[in-house]
């Protein structure tokens, strides 16, 4: 009896597609892709750290590879991935907090939907410095 | 409902991973801890896009910077760290796959943050 109930493929619960995307899981999500693809950008840290405690050609070097196109293209997703995450981050501190004012159904989907708008808006305004202050 | 757990483990209260909420607690410790310290490093990032060798190793030999920045390497290290466990917790079922990606997961924070801070106190100690 145990048997036959235990080899019987048992139902399993919906997963994924079955669900109409909405905003807040989407951020949710999207959360998780940004950390992972930050843990894997701290090399890019440690690697232009180990660069300028060696000689000025390995700097160059590292320099001229971060400053190429590709290399200023990484860049610019890598301050994207990190404002998302860093916002979607304090979201959920908020969120941790119980205030209705965080997880309320329209406050919620609200702050959902504004997330790539800001980040967007604050990763170009980085940048905008950043060329200002190169230029200066 | 009658309480199973002994006098002990409720006035511990940390469950039957005997770990209580020190994993959720640590992550949102190093949350907030990472606001500050990544603002600062992204500060300085910006400061010293495309700014030659000598000025790039005279900033981080500031004390003041290579403190924040081992900071930053600490939290953030840790953070991920965490967060990526639970993201192999979640999606890698095969015991054998798991156990070792939880052992990387421990190696190659590591291995970044011994790297990094090495490459600092070296520059700071004008190595």
């Amino acid at each position: 009896m145990s048997k036959t109930t235990a080899t019987r493929a048992r139902p399993l619960s919906p997963h994924l597609q079955i669900y109409k995307p909405i905003p807040t899981m989407m951020m949710s999500i999207i959360h998780r892709i940004t950390g992972c693809a930050l843990y894997f950008g701290t090399l890019l840290v440690a690697i232009w750290l180990m660069a300028a405690s060696g000689t000025p050609e390995t700097f160059a070097r590292v320099q001229a590879i971060y400053g190429s196109w590709l290399g200023l293209v990484v860049l610019f997703g890598f301050t994207w991935v990190l404002v998302h995450h860093m916002l979607g981050g304090i979201r959920h501190l908020v969120m941790d907090t119980g205030s209705e004012a965080a997880l309320g159904k329209d406050q919620s989907r609200r702050a959902a939907v504004a997330m790539p708008i800001i980040s967007i808006v604050l990763t170009i305004l980085v940048w905008i410095v950043a060329i200002m202050a190169r230029g200066a | 409902m009658t309480d199973m757990r002994t006098p002990l483990g409720r006035v511990r209260g940390l469950g039957s991973a005997r770990e209580g909420t020190i994993h959720f607690w640590r992550q949102r410790l190093t949350a907030i801890a990472n606001v500050p310290l990544v603002l600062f490093m992204v500060g300085l990032m910006v400061a010293l896009v495309g700014a030659p060798y000598e000025e790039v190793r005279a900033t981080l030999a500031n004390p003041f910077v290579t403190l924040v920045v081992i900071l930053f390497l600490v939290s953030v290290l840790y953070h991920m760290k965490l967060g990526m466990q639970i993201v192999i917790e979640d999606y890698v079922h095969r015991e054998g796959a798991k156990v070792a990606l939880i052992a990387l997961n421990i190696f190659f924070p590591l291995v970044i943050g011994v790297a990094s801070v090495f490459a600092l106190l070296k520059i700071a100690f004008g190595g």
